[in-house]
């Protein structure tokens, strides 16, 4: 036992402990759970910076642990690894605080929060798994972890939603199961190894290996919302602002999406899913749910439900980025991973504000409400037209990339698919915007809950969105620094393409 | 030096004397009792480990003539089961059974039982398996009547005489193999055995009597208002260890005596049965109306996966992956046992503080006892596969064999049965999530929950992340 | 020889008369009859396979009578006392 190995262990644990601990502490004690809350996201964010610095000098973090003949449970930290580590932990640390504030007064804190955090190892532990194994294992416990989150409220709506969740979950979890299995039994235990571990795989076995692919795409679809697997994402709208955020942005969507970045970049290798024809059938998934997202996207007034098929259709720019051969378009779908979970926490998180503060859930009730919160609007005006791409918010870099990439695949379809689906984002986004900063405030507010004081809102509500708002600006204007998610991914996109 | 065979079984025993002797002080000699119960148990296991089978003749009356104990690696892991269920059933009865006759009727037949239990385990021949059998099920009987209810007592008058009859035709099979062999040692009828309508009818015999005890579809009938209407303590003995106890003869004498006679057709009619109890056991649980009744139809389930082992050990031959298949059945057996257990005890708190377990109108309650809740929680993980209970580690070796020997249509059969498992447990545990006043604190009654959670936590998380120490008890090589 | 196959084979009739018997019969006291048949069988047997001619007879299965014997006295008795015990709360209703 070193450092090394301790690592990746103590970066799953922080949070995992937490959770243990805070299921443990009595209700009413607010103080004890948020700091136990705090300090866990905190000690992580801690450990991920070194371990960001030790990744970047070429640095191993690894950590085995037999469970059985043949079934290792690895962690192990590889620049990807790193990019959805970080990503998910500093979210988290922002969500933590969101929530404290959302949640206050509410019923069953103990239970959210330690079932919260349980969320985040499970998503740190996806993050770091080394072997498809490892894989199956945290992200079955991404589902069981969730399911509490989602049916949370515990009205019969909720019930409904996490049911239908917990539906799709698990019939997309036991297909990832038999894939992994299936997988293993042909190729021994699969490592994730940077290129693909598949590619000198015997020509008779190819049959198999297609099949395999469609079981874990269908498990991993489920996550990420492939249509026509999207069906539980806008009926879990019904759990509180927080969680939507995390489901959306950080955990469950990015999960699958993650995974399939996995097995196409570092299990089946990306050039041999493209001799095998995967890669087509991918891209054709993902065009037809980034197209099928935003066109249902349209016609929502629900707040929230707008948002969540807003998702649907934003996921799959990572795997569409994933389809297409080639090192920019795989930066182009990696930085996604980062762009879409800043944008649309951002969103959730104001959108959660707006239900919190005013009362409004639907964007029919949303005219002028810019005038009464004009920071949480600046902050959902960044994130929504960051996703339509208007530079120089994160969104636009990811356009960029993935048109750059298109073009030199000579795959050109792919631009049409992305300026078809920019103008949806705009014709969904845009009339929000219009209604919040130019229609004039109605007399009264749907149910005014807080009233402003020195802020619009209160702080722990109004602090996260503005913080990842500027992440949005940030990661857009300085896309070129050292160490942003796009210099970042392109270190990872040249260790995959062996560049 | 004491036999540490011998003292697995006669230190339940004398228990049992005593807290017939000395009823006044029947809650603290169970625990004391207990506590060493599982402390020789649990040394037999340690032995195992450090020096491989160990062997015993306690009559000293030598092979052939048998009554000798034996411990081998699959007995030892069942026994470490057996003592650490057990053990967490025993003090959550001191605070379940709190005063009443009740109280001094469950001591000493508790610990009958579980002297019969460890006897069966340790058992080398197959006329003490018969005697250790019949008292096991004549104990679990009365155990399971305990309440006085005329359906208790209906339901395990029924279970004692489809034992009975099962016991008897056992019987019948060993007699048989004396008939033709002249031994009742395990090991030496295992070597004399000789393909022929002799241990082809014994085969029968014994696996179907067996079969009828261990509620193999479709001879489970019996099982369920047995189970369900027995004290919680008690459903969780039955469910978690009884019934694997004649599950664990049928692999026992699978694997030591009848292991050249088998057949690849009987070995399939086995996976089966096993299969059509994984659907039919999950698909009832899933109907029903009860969560005592549910965890019942779901223990025949389980006993259904077992089952499906059976095909795939016939077709693998001897090596790495036969051992590994065997060690996952152990493994997924040890992990019911937990689960089960933790489930029935966590159900039993629930019904308690509810008055009732009907499932539709738990919300409260469920709310109202997070640490129960929680068991049922960590008991599903484990029933349904996921991980990182031991069966999940358990389903992946089955769903590896399945495929590795080309029998995939188990793999379905598997998948269904986690579906509906996922179905039936969450099904319950949705009702922890209504709009009933938030709980002041996770633990009410440390007694009885933290048993519950601790059983309910080894299945879910400890067998999972420490299967590996099952292969080395078991004896086969660990790859590092 | 011609003993044992007599022996014996009255065993296994006996066997399988029991279990006929105790399917067919609903009556707990009939079940409990018939699982004593089929005691009896076996147990027929098991005297029937430790002749063995000029020797002297074979102890183990005696002993084994016996054992199963004492067995199924103590199972009948359970059998019968729980019975007992549904037909007094019948009675009492």
């Amino acid at each position: 036992m070193n450092f090394d190995t301790l690592l990746p262990v103590g970066i799953v644990l922080t949070s995992l402990l937490a959770g243990g601990f805070i299921f443990l502490v009595k209700e009413e004690s607010h103080v004890l759970r948020g700091v136990l809350n705090l300090s866990g996201a905190i000690v992580k964010l801690l450990l991920v910076g070194v371990m960001i610095w030790g990744v970047y000098h070429g640095h191993v973090y690894e950590a085995r642990w037999m469970l059985a003949p043949g079934l290792e449970l690895v962690l192990h930290a590889d620049a990807l690894s790193v990019l959805f580590v970080t990503l998910s932990s500093v979210l988290w640390l922002v969500t933590t605080i969101y929530a404290i504030g959302y949640l206050e007064e509410s019923p069953n804190r103990s239970r959210f929060f330690g079932f919260f955090s349980l969320c985040v190892s499970a998503t740190v532990g996806i993050a770091l798994a080394g072997n498809l194994l490892s894989f199956v294992i945290f992200y079955e416990l991404l589902t069981l972890a969730t399911y509490p989150l989602v049916a949370h409220r515990g009205t019969a709506e909720a019930t409904r939603g996490a049911k239908i969740y917990l539906a799709y979950t698990m019939g997309g979890g036991v297909l990832l199961l038999t894939g992994a299995i299936w997988l293993q039994v042909l190729t021994g235990p699969v490592d994730f190894v940077q290129g693909g571990v598949l590619s000198g795989s015997a020509p008779a076995l190819e049959g198999q290996l297609i099949a395999i692919f469609v079981l874990l795409l269908a498990g991993l679809g489920v996550k990420s919302a492939l249509i026509p697997l999207h069906g539980w994402l806008p009926q879990s709208m019904v759990a509180p602002a927080p969680v939507s955020a995390l489901l959306h942005a950080v955990a469950v969507v990015k999960a699958g999406a993650f995974g399939i970045l996995r097995v196409v970049y570092d299990v089946y290798g990306v050039a041999y899913a493209s001799s095998l024809g995967l890669l087509t059938l991918l891209g054709i998934l993902a065009s037809m749910t980034i197209l099928y997202g935003s066109i249902k996207a349209l016609s929502q007034d629900g707040l929230k439900k707008r948002l969540a098929y807003s998702t649907v259709s934003q996921v799959s720019y990572i795997a569409l980025g994933a389809s297409i051969l080639g090192p920019i378009a795989t930066v182009g779908g990696m930085v996604h991973l980062v762009h879409q979970g800043i944008m649309k926490i951002t969103l959730f998180f104001c959108a959660g504000n707006y239900a919190e503060t005013l009362g409004i859930h639907h964007v029919s009730q949303m005219d002028g409400v810019g005038r009464r919160m004009p920071w949480t609007t600046l902050a959902f005006s960044v994130g929504a037209l960051g996703m339509i791409g208007i530079p120089p918010i994160a969104g636009f870099v990811t356009k960029w990339y993935l048109g750059l990439g298109a073009v030199e695949a000579n795959a050109h379809w792919v631009l049409l698919i992305l300026a078809a689906s920019s103008l949806l984002n705009a014709g969904y986004f845009l009339p929000i915007l219009y209604r919040a900063w130019f229609r004039p405030p109605p007399e009264v507010w749907p149910a005014e809950h807080i009233h402003a004081g020195r802020f619009e809102t209160i702080g722990a509500l109004l602090w996260p969105p503005v913080i990842t708002a500027a992440f949005c600006l940030i990661a857009g204007l300085f896309a070129a620094a050292p160490f942003s998610p796009l210099e970042w991914v392109e270190l990872i996109a040249r260790r995959e393409h062996g560049l | 030096m004491l036999d540490s065979l011998a003292l697995a079984v006669t230190v339940p025993l004398l228990a049992a004397l005593l807290v017939t002797a000395l009823p006044g002080r029947v809650q603290t000699l169970g625990v004391i009792g207990a506590i060493a119960t599982a402390l020789v148990s649990l040394q037999v296991t340690v032995q195992v480990w450090q020096h491989g089978s160990l062997r015993s003749d306690p009559g000293g009356w030598g092979a052939p003539l048998g009554l000798a104990l034996e411990a081998d690696g699959l007995s030892a892991a069942l026994l470490a089961m057996a003592a650490l269920v057990a053990l967490a059933i025993s003090i959550y009865a001191t605070g379940y059974f709190r005063e009443g006759e009740r109280r001094l009727h469950f001591w000493p037949l508790w610990f009958l039982l579980w002297s019969a239990l460890n006897a069966l385990l340790l058992a080398a021949d197959l006329f003490n398996l018969y005697v250790t059998l019949e008292l096991l099920g004549l104990t679990a009987v009365a155990l399971g009547a305990l309440t006085g209810q005329r359906e208790a007592v209906a339901a395990n008058l029924r279970y004692l005489l489809v034992g009975l009859l099962g016991s008897m035709t056992y019987l019948l099979g060993v007699v048989l193999l004396y008939a033709a062999y002249g031994t009742l040692d395990i090991a030496l009828t295992g070597a004399a055995i000789r393909p022929g309508p002799v241990a082809s009818a014994a085969l029968v015999l014994m696996t179907g009597g067996l079969a009828l005890k261990a509620a193999i579809f479709p001879l489970h009938f019996w099982l369920p208002p047995a189970h369900a209407n027995a004290p919680a303590p008690v459903s969780a003995v039955l469910s978690a260890l009884v019934v694997k106890a004649a599950f664990y003869l049928i692999l026992r004498l699978w694997l030591d005596v009848f292991g050249t006679i088998v057949t690849p057709a009987a070995a399939g009619l086995l996976g089966l049965l096993g299969a059509a109890a994984v659907i039919w056991g999950s698909w009832r649980a899933l109907r029903a109306e009860r969560l005592k009744l549910l965890a019942a139809y779901s223990t025949l389930a389980q006993i259904g996966y077992l089952c499906l082992f059976f095909p795939l050990l016939q077709a693998t031959p001897e090596g790495p992956a036969r051992d590994d298949l065997l060690a996952a059945l152990v493994l997924m057996a040890i992990s019911h046992g937990f689960a089960k257990a933790g489930l029935f005890l966590a159900a039993g708190l629930v019904q308690h503080s509810a008055g009732h377990d009907r499932i539709d109108e738990l919300g409260g309650t469920a709310q109202h006892l997070p640490a129960a809740t929680f068991s049922i929680a960590l008991a599903g993980t484990a029933l349904i596969g996921l991980p990182p209970s031991g069966s999940f580690i358990g389903k992946w070796i089955l769903m590896t064999g399945a495929i590795e020997t080309g029998q995939w249509w188990w793999i379905l059969v598997i998948l269904i049965g986690t579906l509906l498992a996922a179905a039936y447990m969450f099904r319950v545990l949705s009702r922890a999530f209504n709009e009933a006043p938030t709980p002041r604190r996770f633990v009410t009654q440390a007694s009885t929950e933290v048993p519950a959670l601790l059983l309910a936590l080894t299945s879910a998380v400890v067998l999972g992340l420490g299967a590996q120490l099952l292969w080395r008890l078991m004896g086969f090589g660990v790859v590092a | 020889m011609t003993a044992h196959l007599l022996y014996g084979g009255a065993g296994i009739l006996l066997f399988v008369l029991g279990v006929w018997s105790f399917l067919v019969h609903e009556a707990l006291l009939r079940k409990v009859i018939a699982l004593n048949v089929m005691g009896s069988g076996v147990f027929h047997l098991l005297i029937a396979i430790a002749e063995r001619g000029s020797l002297p007879p074979d102890p183990v299965p005696h002993a084994l009578v016996l054992t199963g014997i004492v067995v199924a006295v103590s199972a009948t008795a359970l059998a019968l006392a729980m019975g007992r015990r549904l037909e007094d709360e019948d009675d009492a209703r």
